[in-house]
């Protein structure tokens, strides 16, 4: 509580360089982490630093990380949507059910996006339209949309996807630059614009920090937390699709757990659980940290399960971490 | 009989930009009933909370039949048998009577485990020698009235034994009838001996039940006293005299055209048949007691509470704002009494504050335009003198008075019509409260309106061109202040209350 | 009578009621009361679960590692039964209550001192736990032959015409009950999810009593953890895989709010015994169980939606007429 004895006549814009304060931030250090693991990685294993390789290891978390640009959003706007996964496998499904039904390619990209978005509403509604808690509705939701798919499909799996339809999942761009990759840059800039640069997102910091003065401001929060809702959506629709593409099938069971992993990569990516603060830069180092600690342990012939105790650990150990060195700092000062 | 009980003495207590109290002192004594009289900001709330172990003060001494005691938690008020019955009383909605009676004192059964046929036995004797035998103590709580919560809250304070009782204007929201029920268990309070502070502004109240008084005003103690000794006129005075340096800088301003009319304006439970205009370069004033209604009228013309009828007329259109989005569209905007909660965002910079309604304005098809963002919160913030160190600063670093100026500033921004203030100068520190006054001054020459309301005399007889007293939801009437109204005559209308029997 | 209608138990045992009397209509063995005691016991686990999860909630946290939890606790007893059978199996569980109790006072703490929210803590432990079993196990899984008889049969001997594993649950259920409603610590719990602040004023420590949330929501997925290995006679990483979200889906359906303090033993039981009625009944009636997922999520929306309409405020009521109603 410092009150500068500062003139009132030219208050400066900001104290600090905004390249200061961006040296200093969460991202940085995650940063910081990646490259470190990076570097690892290529002592631990000599077939790390190969081009075909490295574009390997970008599929294991671009479909998760596509949804977690967007989860970012809403969670930095105090909701959370735990029905994605759930989301990606009732799209997954209607794509495979309209397969059945002789639609090609672009319908069925259309489809799986469109169903997406169609969940997301219904989460958003329910959570902004009656006022409920949205941990609840979407564990409700996770249920019920993944429910659908197993009434549709039983045990049973839709093959058979036209050979155009690979290319979203399994399709290169450029030498070793894949569709998704490419596809997840491009989302990523699309939604560090959106948080980080529009009206719009100004408004879900604003909501997330406090959505009362929010609303005693005209910021219509309902409305801009019903948009965030369909677009997670969305982009679960979109991560519906190039999963689908990628695997070539639908089961029920696609994507199961991955809702956990997507809420990781956002937590560890320097956004607040309560709401309020967040970068999507931070999210998309996530990402890589992420992917990179999966693919380097994958070198060294580490199982998945195991690698999930270094992520728990990391995102734990993250958020520990800064209020352990303040209590310390606190204590030595006094 | 009149033991001194507890004795509060130099007690000091400020928070960044504001000094909430200033040397106080405070005696109670066994078996009275010791009156704390004030304006709101006067440091009647800081004081309880010293007493409740919430606050530590920052000098002084309390001590406890004369010794020396520190409250460093509620717990340890707790233990030392103080307790307070709030506005809101604090208890838990969902817990049956008779735990909120009990709870963290129960009684066990052999085996340590907690014996509920004997705390509703119990409960049910405490009850009714409280005269509140006919509360169920194995209801929930949330299924009480106001009036039955200060009775649980009470007995609550007689199971523990307390000595202390603080009640804070238990009266706010009781009917006529209740507030005869409370007084009656004052006395029986007084009758065993408990020290009481009784907190209110009401002062036929006061005198029907205090033995003692002590005002206080701007985070002082201005005078106490035997209550028959003073006149309810002395005790005015003492509320309502200022030290002479505040100034109100109301300007004479020919006052224009009608801008906003409200008509029959009705809410089902919250206020009924509101009536009034406001002219152009007009600073309509709003006094009322505390829970008279006169924020939920305001919300309503701001779009947040629904209205069951009546209209609302903004330059000779009719308006139905539904949202506060639509009220600032419209032209009306704001400031509200919770400045923390509803004013500002505390943990987004002071700029992002004040742009906040206005990034229309200042972003390019929907980018934000950080210069444009700036160079609109320096012109407003330069307007209301704002202290800060940067505009990037985090808002809740500021002093209190320096948040309301970024309310303000940022409504203004907005280019509004009518401005509404909702106890504009609560909590802020003197030279804030000037900036905020004399800039009240320079939006009527602007052609602003102005509806503000407050309890503090000074502010709205020093201000208001127009004064609208409210009482239990309802407008009682209008005064026009042409210097000849008197503050008692304000507080007497405003406090009242023997016309309404329930 | 609206005092009745409006208590959830009442509710939720009609609706389960309704549910078996229906299912009865089509598949007429379903209402004898062997298959209903076999649903019980085959709900047992969900509900020592539910009671768990039940007592984080009231205090405004949510455990979401108490699948896994259970999973490691109950891979440790495994291992430790099939490479020293002789060690009797009361001991045994005891070993996966201590094991669940650490790993509870392990989120409890870091939730206690460092104030990390709730539902990051367990997300992290969540993981962490998965992989630990991995670890311990070395990949491989514990297969029924390596079982003892008594750690098979601990959970299946019959008594009083009841299997062990249903008297657990009725054990379990009862202590339960006594601690939350006739101990202080109980009421604690329930005080200081209903209201933080008032409970500090009532001289209630915060912070500790919902460590000791996590303690008790740890110490029954550790015992879970012997019953659901002994119960399916598999020990593997697999085990309760996503489970966390059905436990969840039980308190609220049990009518629990995740806004804290709300929240009957009872109702935790008979949420859990409606997702375990819903289960038995489909197979019963010939509806596919893959059904099953999604109409528990029907019944969760459902839930909230109820719960929220029973919860609201009322105004402040300033007028007199509101008053005197």
């Amino acid at each position: 509580m410092t009150e500068l004895p500062s003139k009132s006549r030219n208050i400066p814009d900001r104290l600090v360089s905004p390249i200061k304060t961006a040296l200093f931030s969460w991202p940085t250090l995650l940063l910081a982490v990646a490259i470190f693991i990076f570097i690892l990685n290529s002592f631990a294993s000599p077939y790390f630093l190969s081009a075909w390789s490295l574009s390997d290891a970008t599929f294991n978390f671009t479909e998760k990380a596509l949804i977690a640009l967007a989860m970012a959003l809403l969670i930095v706007s105090g909701e959370i949507d735990l029905s994605v996964a759930g989301i990606i496998a009732l799209a997954s499904t209607i794509m495979g059910l309209a397969l059945q039904f002789g639609v090609d390619t672009p319908g069925l990209v259309v489809i799986g996006i469109l169903t997406g978005l169609v969940c997301g509403a219904f989460n958003g509604a329910l959570v902004t339209g009656l006022g409920l808690p949205s941990i609840v509705v979407t564990i409700g939701t996770m249920s019920l949309f993944r429910g659908i798919s197993f009434i549709i499909l039983g045990d049973q799996a839709f093959k058979g996807y036209p050979e155009s339809f690979a290319f979203f999942g399994q399709g290169y761009v450029w030498w070793v630059i894949s569709f998704e990759f490419v596809l997840f840059l491009l989302s990523a800039a699309i939604f560090y614009v959106l948080l980080h640069r529009t009206n719009f997102g100004r408004h879900i910091f604003v909501i997330g920090n406090n959505p009362v003065a929010a609303r005693f401001s005209g910021v219509r929060v309902e409305r801009v937390k019903f948009v965030l809702f369909c677009l997670t959506g969305l982009m679960a629709g979109v991560a519906a699709v190039l999963l689908t593409s990628r695997l070539g099938s639908t089961r029920p069971s696609i994507a199961t757990g991955w809702e956990l992993g997507i809420i990781t990569m956002v937590v560890l990516g320097g956004v607040n659980i309560l709401g309020g603060t967040g970068s999507i830069q931070g999210v998309v180092i996530a990402a890589f940290v992420m992917g990179l600690v999966t693919f380097g342990l994958g070198l060294l012939n580490v199982p998945g399960i195991v690698m999930s105790i270094f992520i728990g650990a990391l995102l734990i150990g993250v958020i520990a971490l800064p209020i352990l060195l303040t209590r310390l700092h606190d204590r030595v000062s006094r | 009989m009149s033991q001194l009980k507890l004795s509060l003495s130099g007690i000091s207590k400020s928070f960044p930009g504001v000094i909430a109290l200033n040397q106080v002192s405070l005696e109670l004594h066994s078996g009275q009933v010791t009156a704390l009289i004030g304006e709101n900001g006067a440091g009647k709330s800081t004081l309880v909370k010293v007493l409740t172990g919430i606050y530590q003060p920052d000098s002084g001494s309390i001590s406890i039949d004369n010794e020396l005691v520190e409250l460093p938690t509620p717990h340890s008020a707790f233990e030392k048998g103080i307790t307070a019955i709030h506005q809101e009383t604090v208890l838990f909605d969902e817990l049956s009577v008779a735990e909120n009676i009990f709870l963290g004192h129960a009684p066990r059964t052999r085996f340590r485990t907690i014996d509920w046929r004997k705390m509703h036995a119990k409960a049910r004797v405490l009850l009714h020698d409280i005269g509140a035998a006919h509360i169920n103590s194995e209801l929930p709580l949330k299924e009480l009235g106001i009036a039955n919560k200060h009775l649980v809250a009470v007995a609550r304070a007689m199971s523990i034994e307390a000595e202390i009782v603080i009640l804070d204007e238990p009266t706010a929201s009781l009917s006529h009838k209740e507030i005869e029920d409370l007084f009656d268990l004052i006395r029986l309070l007084k009758k065993e001996g408990k020290a009481i502070l009784f907190i209110s502004h009401k002062f036929d109240e006061i005198y029907q039940i205090a033995d003692r008084f002590s005002v206080f005003r701007d985070g002082e103690m201005v005078g106490e006293g035997e209550l028959k000794n003073t006149s309810q006129q002395d005790i005015v005075r003492l509320m309502v005299g200022r030290s002479v340096d505040q100034i109100f800088p109301k300007r004479k301003i020919a006052i224009g055209p009608p801008v906003l009319a409200v008509a029959n304006l009705s809410h089902p439970t919250e206020f009924d048949d509101i009536s009034f205009e406001l002219g152009k370069g007009e600073i309509l004033g709003f006094y009322g007691l505390v829970g008279a209604g006169r924020s939920e009228v305001m919300q309503a013309l701001f779009g947040i509470t629904r209205t069951a009828s009546g209209t609302i007329t903004l330059d000779g259109t009719a308006i139905k704002p539904k949202s506060p989005a639509d009220a600032i569209k419209a032209g009306i905007v704001y400031v509200p009494e919770e400045r923390g909660k509803q004013g500002v965002v505390m943990d987004l910079p002071v700029f992002q504050n004040v742009s906040l309604p206005s990034l229309h304005k200042t972003s390019k098809n929907g980018f934000l335009v950080l210069a444009r963002e700036f160079a609109l919160t320096r012109k407003y913030t330069r307007r209301m003198d704002l202290r800060a160190s940067s505009l990037s600063q985090n808002t809740g670093t500021l002093s209190g008075g320096n948040q309301q100026k970024i309310v303000i500033a940022k409504w203004l921004a907005t280019q509004p019509r009518v401005i509404i203030l909702d106890e504009p100068t609560k909590g802020i520190d003197i030279g804030s409260k000037a900036a905020v006054h004399e800039f009240m001054g320079d939006l009527v020459d602007q052609g602003l309106s102005v509806i503000m309301v407050s309890s503090e005399l000074p502010e709205i007889l020093g201000m208001s061109d127009r004064i609208v007293v409210m009482r239990d939801g309802k407008i009682v009437v209008i005064h026009k202040n042409d210097g000849t109204l008197s503050a008692e005559t304000l507080v007497k209308t405003a406090a009242n209350i023997s016309l309404d029997a329930a | 009578m609206s005092r009745l209608l409006k208590n959830r138990e009442i509710w939720l045992l009609l609706v389960i009621g309704a549910l078996v009397v229906a299912t009865t209509l089509r598949a007429p063995g379903f209402a004898q009361p062997a298959n209903l005691l076999d649903i019980f016991n085959n709900t047992s686990i969900l509900m020592i679960l539910a009671l768990g999860q039940m007592a984080v909630i009231i205090t405004r946290s949510i455990d979401l590692s108490m699948a896994t939890n259970l999973a490691l606790s109950g891979m440790i007893v495994a291992l430790t039964n099939a490479a020293f059978p002789d060690i009797p199996v009361p001991f045994l569980m005891v070993l996966a209550t201590f094991c669940g109790l650490v790993m509870g006072a392990f989120n409890g703490i870091l939730v206690w001192k460092l104030g990390i929210p709730a539902i990051v803590v367990t997300l992290g432990t969540l993981t962490i736990f998965r992989g630990l079993i991995f670890v311990i196990a070395g990949g491989s899984w514990v297969n029924a032959d390596k079982f003892s008889t008594d750690f098979v049969q601990y959970t299946r001997i019959e008594f009083l015409g009841l299997p062990l594993l249903s008297w657990y649950a009725i054990t379990i259920a009862v202590m339960f009950f006594v601690l939350m409603t006739r101990t202080p610590m109980g009421r604690a719990i329930y005080a200081i999810g209903v209201n933080p602040t008032a409970s500090t004023y009532a001289g209630i420590n915060v912070g500790r009593t919902t460590f000791v949330a996590f303690c008790i929501s740890g110490m029954l997925a550790g015992f879970s953890g012997y019953l659901w290995v002994s119960r399916y006679v598999i020990g593997s990483v697999e085990v309760a895989n996503g489970y966390e979200l059905t436990i969840i889906a039980a308190c609220v359906i049990g009518g629990i709010s995740i806004a804290g303090g709300v929240g009957t033993v009872g109702s935790a039981l008979l949420g859990a015994l409606f997702l375990g009625v819903i289960n038995s009944a489909l197979p019963v009636i010939n509806i596919s169980p893959f059904w099953q997922m999604a109409i528990s999520g029907a019944a969760i929306i459902l839930a909230v939606i109820l719960n929220a309409r029973g919860q609201k405020q009322k105004g402040r009521l300033i007028l007199k007429k509101g008053n005197t109603q």
